[in-house]
């Protein structure tokens, strides 16, 4: 098999696994506050972090670039401080699956924790434990399907992610092409037989990922 | 020495306005659903912060609208069972009983286990889920969780309501013992007349979020304050027995 179709497997496995990673530890605790907590403009924030999940991805890249491009929001006081910027490696892919993969973690945990009957709350509250031990101890232990399907949600939805990690990352051959944007490379230049191989390739790890994701489900639930 | 509460909470179309105390006793709220039983209860284990009035525990003061103190229910020394029982459904037997050991060391905890183990009869189910119990064994490990760690006082919301009338009638006898084992007042929120009338030292009985009547459940039975009261009381079909069938049917009957 061709290195480049090896390269693009390995970086689209290691974004993904990077940005879940960090989906799972953001999702859960953001999560915890929108079903937990009552403040102002809880509605607004719930909006703007499930945004990227009706935003076509080229919007969000858009959005990405002018708030971590070389001139942007946060880029620029970063390129300023270290002389690095973010945009076009592999780190940008990762940010990129990470914002447009996070609603679906969201949604799914915060769903599962508030569906967590509130008298376990308040009993673990009258046997003397804090709002911290209840959430790991309580909540998130109940939470644990919707959290586990948001994870291979997530994971999924970051292997597949193409505009945002495009618009974002670029699509430098062996350092951001991942297998979406190879694969759509490799079409567009009209080498049919190996774009062939690498969706085929794509489509049987994805499943087997998936087939995987339900068999350790449905152990650990 | 004693609780003494004093609970003013407007709801939803809905408003709680009661003023009662009790001593080392067991005291029955009685009343039909939605009399503002369960609120009480709530507010007392600090689940519910009321609008104004004042929750006191022997010398302690868990709450007070004017010196604005609300002390979180972690911190109040309360034991709960909830009407469902609410036992974790992922942790077993043993690991629901000792989640109620919070500030215990890890002997002080195995000790009080086992403890809890022989008094609620729980012998060779420390491993099993709350899943595979029964309804009788399932009440017993919530009596168990909610007495591990001693608290001043246990509060019981409708917690036989799911059984069946033989193994209910088992159980009242055991919170009977048990209450004297522990020597702790209890109150139980009840909307069975029966059960309020075998268990209660005083009986309170609620209506429409007040309170209508208070006192020895032979002196309500003998003397209803109103004709809703007395409606009420006929609901649980003690009435269709003559006053010294009552009698024997009391709370000593019951021990």
């Amino acid at each position: 098999m061709e290195n480049s179709i090896l390269f693009s497997l390995r970086l689209s496995l290691q974004v993904a696994a990077v940005s879940t990673v960090f989906i799972v530890l953001v999702g859960i605790i953001t999560a915890y506050v929108l079903a937990r907590k009552d403040f102002r403009g809880k509605e607004v924030v719930d909006m703007l972090l499930t945004l990227p999940m009706v935003l076509p991805p080229t919007v969000t890249g858009f959005y990405l670039i002018m708030l971590l491009g070389r001139n942007g929001l946060l880029g620029r006081p970063f390129y300023e401080l270290t002389g690095l910027s973010i945009m076009f490696t592999w780190y940008a892919a990762v940010i990129a699956s990470f914002v447009v993969a996070l609603p679906l973690m969201i949604k799914t945990s915060r769903a599962a924790m508030e569906s967590v009957d509130k008298n376990f709350i308040n009993a673990s509250y009258t046997l003397g434990r804090s709002e911290l031990e209840t959430a790991l101890k309580v909540i998130l232990p109940l939470s644990k399907k919707g959290i586990i399907a948001g994870a291979v949600l997530s994971f999924a939805r970051a292997m597949g992610e193409f505009g945002a990690t495009l618009m974002l990352a670029g699509n430098l051959p062996g350092k951001t092409d991942t297998m979406p944007i190879a694969i759509y490379s490799t079409a567009s230049s009209g080498e049919w037989s190996k774009a062939n191989v690498m969706v085929i390739l794509f489509t049987m790890l994805s499943g087997l990922f998936l087939y995987l994701s339900n068999k350790l489900g449905k152990r650990l639930i | 020495m004693g609780l003494s509460i004093s609970v003013h909470k407007k709801m939803d179309g809905f408003s709680l306005d009661v003023e009662w105390e009790m001593g080392n006793e067991l005291a029955v709220l009685v009343g039909y659903s939605g009399a503002g039983k369960s609120l009480t209860l709530q507010a007392i284990a600090g689940l519910m912060g009321p609008d104004e009035g004042n929750i006191r525990l022997n010398d302690c003061v868990y709450f007070d609208s004017t010196l604005k103190i609300n002390v979180p229910p972690q911190k109040r020394s309360f034991g709960y069972v909830f009407q469902d029982l609410a036992l974790f459904p992922h942790m077993t037997v043993n690991e629901n009983i000792l989640y109620g050991a919070k500030g215990l060391d890890k002997r002080e905890s195995g000790d009080a286990l086992r403890e809890m183990i022989s008094v609620f009869h729980l012998e060779r189910l420390g491993n099993n889920l709350p899943s595979e119990i029964s309804g009788g064994q399932k009440q017993r490990v919530a009596l168990a969780r909610a007495l591990i760690r001693r608290p001043q006082m246990l509060l019981l919301d409708e917690p036989f309501s799911a059984l069946d009338n033989p193994v209910r009638r088992e159980m009242r006898k055991f919170l009977l013992k048990i209450r004297s084992e522990f020597n702790m007042p209890v109150i139980l929120v009840t909307h069975d007349i029966s059960e309020a009338y075998t268990m209660a030292d005083t009986m309170i009985v609620y209506a429409g979020g007040r309170i209508v009547q208070t006192g020895p459940p032979s002196e309500v039975f003998n003397n209803p304050a109103s004709q809703e009261i007395e409606l009420l009381l006929k609901s649980g079909g003690l009435f269709n027995y003559p006053r010294i069938i009552l009698t024997a049917f009391s709370k000593k009957a019951a021990r």
